[in-house]
């Protein structure tokens, strides 16, 4: 417990330590502010209105959260559908494996031209950028089933549902949650990309604005909130994670 | 142990046949021998010699190929789908069950009563001496300790026919050795029939009633014989002659004399 301690103390003094070397380079560098701002400068962009901050916050995380959301439910879903068949496992999968080869930030201008701009696409971006990792990962952990605790199951005449969700599924969970968390960073990048290249509002559309008058505090504040939702949501994975996976059985 | 004049386990030139595109590997033959009611029987032989096949086919896994096989007499009634107990050489106890949940497993298949399975995977927990770790995980037990769980999960349903694949395989010699104690323990306090398969030629004479001996290249079974040494075996008895002539009647068969 007091190691613990140790350790949570330990990782806020190094956050607290990069923020005041960024202080100190700033001051002691005489940087100029549209180069890059002091903490205060960043945080006083955060108290003006004109901003629209709130606004901005929301459309990101509902981009954010609703495309991974969306790749959860779709990757899951798939993976589970494949192990029930062989025949579509094997005629998919590779097809999937090809597809996500693709730079999805290059699908970008596509998105644009099929949905148009705004939340809806920069959701498609985000959810075709996590979709695969929770895909593979959990297709990979449904295979993972010790042929003998296979055996074991027939020898008691178990059925194929018994089986699943005896031990495939929560086999499986170990692995479906490492890819939620490579999934969870890989979505605030769909999201933010995706504004970037086309959106009213949001965050990244907010950088690209600003961007114009060299209003570097401004941009500074946003990646920082951008980076406290990915935070968030990667907090959240971890907490259910913690709920649900036995810690011995954890993976990465 | 109840010993009745009819055979529990008939096999009569029972064959397995592996086919690989248009080869085929004689996987097993020859099998013939027979299984008292609450006999443990060691099936010992080297790698290739057919002995968990075997295993698998009396386990209901794999059909056989030829020969007759028969479970079951009428004093010993069996019945395939819930007569079977497992146990194999890693313990395979699910890492997100506690060892308690893990010995239930067999029962929640089947669908038996849960509370009265419970009080029964109480009672097999403290028969294998692992009374008071019914709620760890299986990384907090040693492997000696997750086998014994193993070996309660295989016994929680009450099976006739406990079937066991080198179940002390990856333990050290010191760890095994006191398992194969403990095991004669078990077995006389479940009263179960049991086939063993190793292949440690020590173990299967020291734990046996009765030892098949398989050989490899091709796979066929060589002898059947029973095992007269005294009972409770204690460690000492390996230092016995007569324990000496049984393994060195195995070496020969296997060709390593």
């Amino acid at each position: 417990m007091n190691d613990n301690l140790r350790r949570y103390a330990l990782a806020i003094i190094a956050h607290v330590a990069l923020i005041v070397a960024w202080y100190l380079f700033v001051k002691l560098g005489n940087v100029p502010k549209f180069v890059m701002p002091s903490p205060g400068a960043t945080l006083d962009a955060l108290l003006q209105p004109n901003y629209d901050w709130w606004t901005n916050i929301s459309v990101t995380a509902t981009e954010i959260f609703g495309g991974y959301f969306l790749a959860l439910v779709g990757g899951v879903s798939l993976a589970l559908v494949f192990t029930w068949s062989k025949t579509l496992e094997a005629f998919f999968m590779p097809l999937l494996v090809s597809l996500n080869m693709i730079p999805k930030v290059a699908l970008g201008p596509l998105i644009i031209v099929w949905f148009k701009y705004g939340v809806f696409p920069n959701t498609i971006m985000a959810f075709s950028i996590c979709v695969f990792p929770i895909l593979l990962t959990t297709a990979r952990g449904l295979r993972e089933v010790e042929p003998e605790l296979l055996d074991l199951v027939k020898s008691l005449k178990g059925s194929r549902w018994q089986l699943f969700t005896k031990i495939q599924l929560p086999g499986a969970l170990p692995y479906i949650f490492a890819g939620m968390k490579v999934a969870a960073i890989l979505a605030v990048a769909g999201a933010v990309v995706g504004e970037f290249l086309g959106s009213d509002k949001g965050l990244g559309y907010l950088m690209l604005q600003v961007q114009v008058t060299l209003d570097t505090p401004a941009m500074f504040m946003a990646v920082i909130l951008i980076t406290l939702i990915g935070m968030l949501l990667y907090g959240l994975v971890l907490g259910l994670e913690k709920l649900l996976v036995v810690k011995d059985a954890r993976v990465v | 142990m109840p010993v009745s004049s009819e055979p529990f386990i008939r096999l009569k030139g029972v064959k397995k046949i592996y086919r690989t595109g248009r080869k085929e590997h004689l996987a097993v033959s020859d099998a013939t021998f027979d299984v008292m009611p609450g006999e443990l029987v060691s099936l010992v032989g080297p790698s290739g010699c057919g002995k968990s096949t075997l295993l698998k086919i009396l386990a209901g896994l794999h059909p056989h190929d030829g020969g007759e096989l028969k479970i079951g007499s009428a004093t010993h009634s069996f019945d395939p789908s819930r007569d079977v107990g497992m146990v194999f050489q890693a313990p395979l106890l699910l890492k997100w069950r506690r060892i308690l949940e893990n010995v239930l497993l067999p029962a929640e298949i089947l669908g038996l009563p849960i509370s009265e399975s419970r009080d029964r995977a109480k009672n097999l927990l403290a028969l294998v001496g692992l009374a008071g770790y019914e709620d760890k995980y299986p990384y907090e037990l040693s492997g000696g300790m997750q086998q014994r769980a193993a070996i309660a999960r295989s016994l929680v349903h009450d099976p006739k026919l406990v079937l066991m694949d080198e179940p002390f395989g990856a333990l050290d010699a010191l760890t095994r050795e006191k398992m194969n104690l403990e095991l004669l323990r078990i077995w006389k306090e479940a009263g179960k029939t049991i086939v063993f398969v190793t292949h440690g030629i020590s173990e299967a004479v020291f734990l046996g009633t009765r030892v098949v001996v398989l050989t490899a290249g091709p796979a066929r079974m060589a002898d059947n014989f029973e095992i007269d040494l005294p009972r409770p075996r204690t460690l000492d008895m390996k230092t016995h002659e007569r324990f000496g002539e049984y393994t060195r009647r195995i070496y020969k068969l296997l060709g390593m004399e």
